[in-house]
């Protein structure tokens, strides 16, 4: 059973991961028609608390609570952040006397949701959406549940399927919740990136390491390439832009390597030219405007099974009618 | 007191059968014709329904298949529940909508057990979500009374005078042992 | 003169129990149980009595950071914790690198009159890593600074850690290395470890550490001047030490009572109150740390104890402070980690764990050892006729559940919470007056 809080896709089972990919898939179909809305999660508050700037993902969280009728907070504390550590414990206590029925937290330090959810400043439920270089479930889910939709006809568990997930592997939250929550669903994923890319450890994580991307590409069902951030050459990881593409960019001849039916997924926002060709970006194997779509549709679900039941302080008295 | 069996698999054959006649008379026939199971038994009803429906009318299968039969879907009203707050998150069933649609059909709901009549309160407003019927009726093979909302079943496989302290299951053979209907104390 | 003292029947370094005779500030007489008498008797019928314990690693905060600590309450969470001396760490504001500021710290020291307080000098202005500081100024001040200590940060330019270690020889002062390599630890947050990777915190690796260390005590050789490591953390590290003393060459070291406790598993709850540097290393570490105490390759124990408010570590991980309290469990945690019997020192051991605990080997870790490197004159004296009274009496008989709002510091951050130690501290003796009496501030 997913918990009160959405922190790690580590937390997840696979009977877990596997309710909320079917959950959206239902909520799907039925957002599929002229009245996307739904009554569900009428006179709850959700509040996005976005430390970091993602637009993309904030609206996709916006947009599945606003479709589940919930009322929606946007809270965007940048420059708040980090030289302010008490402003997180202040919002929390802010959001709480507010009634927040869940929040959901977008922080430029890793494990900043778990304080969240353990400090005792808030009762509501906390949904990581990207905490540092740590993890971001969500991304993960959709991710999964594109992978489904396109490898296994939209059901069950990803059981044998081939990922690989290209680039900075080291300061990647998608890339961690992506390897934990794939693997929990049974597929078999590859990171590959140069050296100085990957985590200290990263030998024990359950997936396969490779440095060279011709050698992993022919074997793959789905790639997903990681943004490269132009800051990491001011750390030494790698040379220069021009470098990095020529080694662990997708463009059309590497996409060639692939199998026929292999897709190409990208977390957004895309860096074409550098990890991703404009050809590789615009062609019909590239998913990635399904993935955002996908977002909304998880999000639903993960909002669904934390608020759509009992509060835990409630008993059971006059259920079941 | 021990469960106590008050439709046996005949009785039920027999309910399903008459509510279809009853459901195409009052219908005039197939044409404008919806049938929507709410999950999860009362998709099964719906199926059996429609099935029974084509067979009196004499559509033959390869018809069904081309879309010619009886539309039947089902509907989940899990969404529109007013009584998620009160128990553990519930799993979404499937909702399908026949591809016709409902614009302008007359839709007949099926659920296998009509009490408090909040469920079908929530098919209402789910069904308004999906469309527009021209009319919407309502099929249920028991009706054990104890309405809370002024809601009143077109088709009645049974009246089943019951007491809140009894619970009222519904047996299928599409996902229970046999066809039946039972009741018992509840806390048994 | 004041009245005499009488600490009946404890046991000096957990041997057989005896009567000790406290005239002055000195040991007056040690006698048979009952055969002693003194104008004031202090029970201490089944408890070790230690030589005062010596901390050569203390954060006051005072001056500049009185909300966290201030150098009475740091000396009356000391005196709690069996202390009769500590080392005040030069990163205060303003920075502790000028006679004015240490004869400033050491004289409020004297006026809480709980324990010695020894200032630590900064070895560079500001502690900036740039310029010397006066370093012979706070050498002979009324403060008579012998340890200096950038600690915090890590004199890193290899040509002032030189000049440094050459510089104190005049005085024969001792360099006391913060060993963190800068680059290497750039937005380190935690020990760089499988873990780290996993949850996703930039790592502090051990080869920062041991490679100051190795160039130090390389350095130490080629000058001949003292070093002393502070806060070793990793099992590399001991290798090096232990290389470096087989050779011969002068280098003494500490190892905190968290570091021979706490591993980095605890990290995974994301609570900063587990947030400290260097940071909390393997089990692999911890245990080569523990066999470093025992075979004396560490010197010493120190607690780097240092006091955050509630607002340093109320807060996601990366905006935490680092720093942990120390003073008061230190040697609760000593009784478990020093023992006889390799097996014993388990995290949360309660009374019995203390039945092997090495008390002359703690004798020396927590007193004899700091003060000698400190050149603290009138500590870590033997307990026998004619020694100064600086007294540690503890109590095995009970157990101690640590609460951060029950600390005496002013701070709460103790990674202890809820941790049940052994044994509890009775009674202190600071030259030859009582500090604390049955476990309260005398």
């Amino acid at each position: 059973m997913i918990g009160r809080h959405l922190l790690s896709a580590q937390d997840l089972t696979s009977a877990d991961a596997v309710r909320i990919l079917d959950t959206a898939g239902e909520l799907a179909t039925v957002t599929d028609r002229s009245v996307k809305k739904l009554p569900t999660l009428r006179g709850r508050t959700v509040v996005t608390l976005f430390f970091e700037d993602s637009t993309r993902t904030r609206i996709s969280f916006e947009l599945a609570a606003k479709r589940l009728s919930a009322d929606v907070i946007n809270f965007a504390a940048k420059g708040s952040s980090l030289s302010k550590g008490e402003s997180l414990k202040d919002t929390a206590l802010t959001l709480e006397a507010m009634g927040a029925d869940a929040v959901i937290i977008r922080h430029g330090a890793s494990g900043a949701p778990y304080r969240l959810a353990n400090a005792g400043w808030i009762q509501g439920s906390v949904i990581n959406a990207g905490d540092g270089t740590h993890e971001h479930p969500t991304q993960a889910l959709l991710d999964a549940f594109t992978l489904r939709n396109h490898l296994r006809a939209g059901s069950g568990d990803l059981a044998g399927a081939r990922v690989a997930i290209v680039g900075d592997i080291l300061h990647s939250r998608v890339a961690r919740s992506n390897v934990a929550l794939l693997r929990t669903l049974g597929a078999q994923v590859t990171v590959v990136a140069p050296p100085t890319l990957l985590p200290y450890g990263v030998h024990t994580w359950p997936c396969d390491v490779s440095y060279d991307i011709d050698d992993v590409l022919p074997h793959v069902d789905a790639v997903m390439m990681l943004r490269v951030q132009a800051e990491r050459m001011a750390g030494s990881y790698f040379p220069n832009e021009l470098e990095y593409s020529r080694r662990y960019g997708l463009d059309s001849r590497r996409m060639a390597l692939m199998p026929d039916e292999a897709i190409v997924l990208h977390p957004g926002p895309m860096n074409r030219g550098v990890e991703i060709s404009a050809e590789v970006a615009d062609s019909p194997r590239a998913v990635v405007v399904e993935q955002v779509t996908n977002g909304v549709h998880v999000r639903m679900a993960v909002l669904y099974l934390l608020l759509g039941g009992r509060p835990e302080e409630l008993m059971v008295e006059g259920a079941d009618r | 007191m021990p469960e106590r069996t008050v439709l046996d698999a005949s009785d039920v054959r027999r309910a399903v059968r008459r509510m279809s006649h009853e459901i195409l008379e009052s219908a005039k026939g197939v044409d404008d014709l919806v049938i929507l199971g709410i999950p999860t038994r009362g998709v099964y009803l719906a199926r059996r329904i429609a099935a029974a429906i084509r067979q009196i009318e004499e559509i033959e299968e390869s018809e069904a298949i081309d879309g010619q039969g009886v539309p039947c879907g089902s509907l989940d009203i899990t969404l529109y529940r007013d009584d998620l707050r009160l128990r553990e998150v519930r799993a979404l069933e499937p909702t399908s909508i026949p591809p016709e649609g409902i614009d302008g059909r007359v839709v007949v709901l099926v659920d296998d057990v009509l009490y408090s009549g909040r469920t079908i309160r929530a098919a209402l407003d789910a069904l308004a979500d999906v469309g527009r019927p021209a009319a919407v009726r309502l099929a249920v093979l028991v009706d054990r009374g104890h309405r809370e909302l002024p809601i009143r079943p077109d088709f009645i496989g049974k009246n089943l005078p019951t007491s809140q302290s009894e619970t009222v299951h519904v047996h299928l053979t599409e996902c229970d042992d046999d066809d039946s209907v039972t009741i018992a104390q509840v806390g048994q | 003169m004041s009245d005499s003292i009488l600490v009946r029947a404890g046991r000096p370094y957990g041997q057989e129990p005896v009567d000790i005779v406290i005239e002055g500030d000195r040991i007056a007489a040690i006698a048979e149980v009952g055969t002693a008498t003194a104008d004031r008797v202090l029970d201490a019928q089944g408890c070790v009595v230690l030589p005062g314990l010596v901390d050569l690693h203390t954060h006051l905060r005072e001056p500049g950071r009185e909300h966290a600590e201030t150098i009475e309450s740091g000396s009356q969470a000391a005196a709690l914790g069996g202390f009769t001396c500590v080392h005040a760490m030069a990163n205060t504001s303003p920075v502790a690198d000028t006679a004015g500021v240490v004869e400033q710290v050491w004289r409020r020291g004297i006026e809480c009159g709980l324990v010695d307080v020894r200032p630590v000098g900064a070895v560079t202005v500001g502690l900036e890593g740039r310029q010397l500081a006066e370093l012979g100024a706070m050498a002979s001040s009324a403060a008579a600074v012998r340890v200096f200590s950038d600690d915090g940060l890590c004199v890193h330019d290899p040509l002032l850690m030189r000049r440094a270690l050459e510089y104190v020889k005049a005085f024969d002062g001792v360099v006391a290395q913060h060993a963190q390599d800068p680059r290497l630890t750039e937005g380190a947050q935690m020990n760089e470890s499988e873990l780290s990777g996993r949850l996703g915190l930039a790592g502090w690796p051990a080869v920062a550490e041991e490679s100051i260390i190795a160039r130090d005590v390389l350095l130490a050789a080629h000058t001949g001047s003292r070093l002393h490591v502070c806060h070793v953390s990793t099992a590399g590290s001991v290798e090096v030490i232990r290389w470096a003393k087989s050779r011969g060459m002068p280098v003494t070291a500490e190892a905190t009572p968290h570091h021979l406790l706490l591993t980095e598993e605890l990290v995974s709850t994301f609570d900063p109150v587990y947030k400290v540097n260097p940071p909390l290393r393997r089990r692999a570490d911890v245990e080569a740390l523990r066999a470093a105490v025992l075979d004396g390759t560490i010197d010493i124990i120190a607690t780097d104890h240092a006091p955050h408010p509630r607002e340093d570590k109320d807060c996601e991980w990366a905006a935490a402070a680092m720093g942990m309290l120390g003073l008061e469990t230190a040697l609760g945690i000593a009784a478990q980690v020093v023992t006889r019997d390799e097996n014993s020192g388990s995290a949360d051991g309660g009374a019995d764990a203390t039945d092997s605990t090495d008390w002359q080997a703690i004798a020396q870790l927590m007193s004899v050892a700091p003060a000698r490197i400190g050149q603290v004159a009138d500590q870590g004296q033997p307990i026998e006729p004619g020694s100064i009274a600086n007294l540690a009496i503890w109590d095995p008989s009970v157990e101690t559940t640590v609460s951060g709002e029950r600390l005496a510091s002013r701070s709460g951050n103790t990674p202890y919470a809820g941790f049940t130690l052994p044994g509890a501290v009775r009674h202190v003796l600071f030259r030859g007056r009582p500090s604390v009496v049955d476990g309260g501030l005398a």
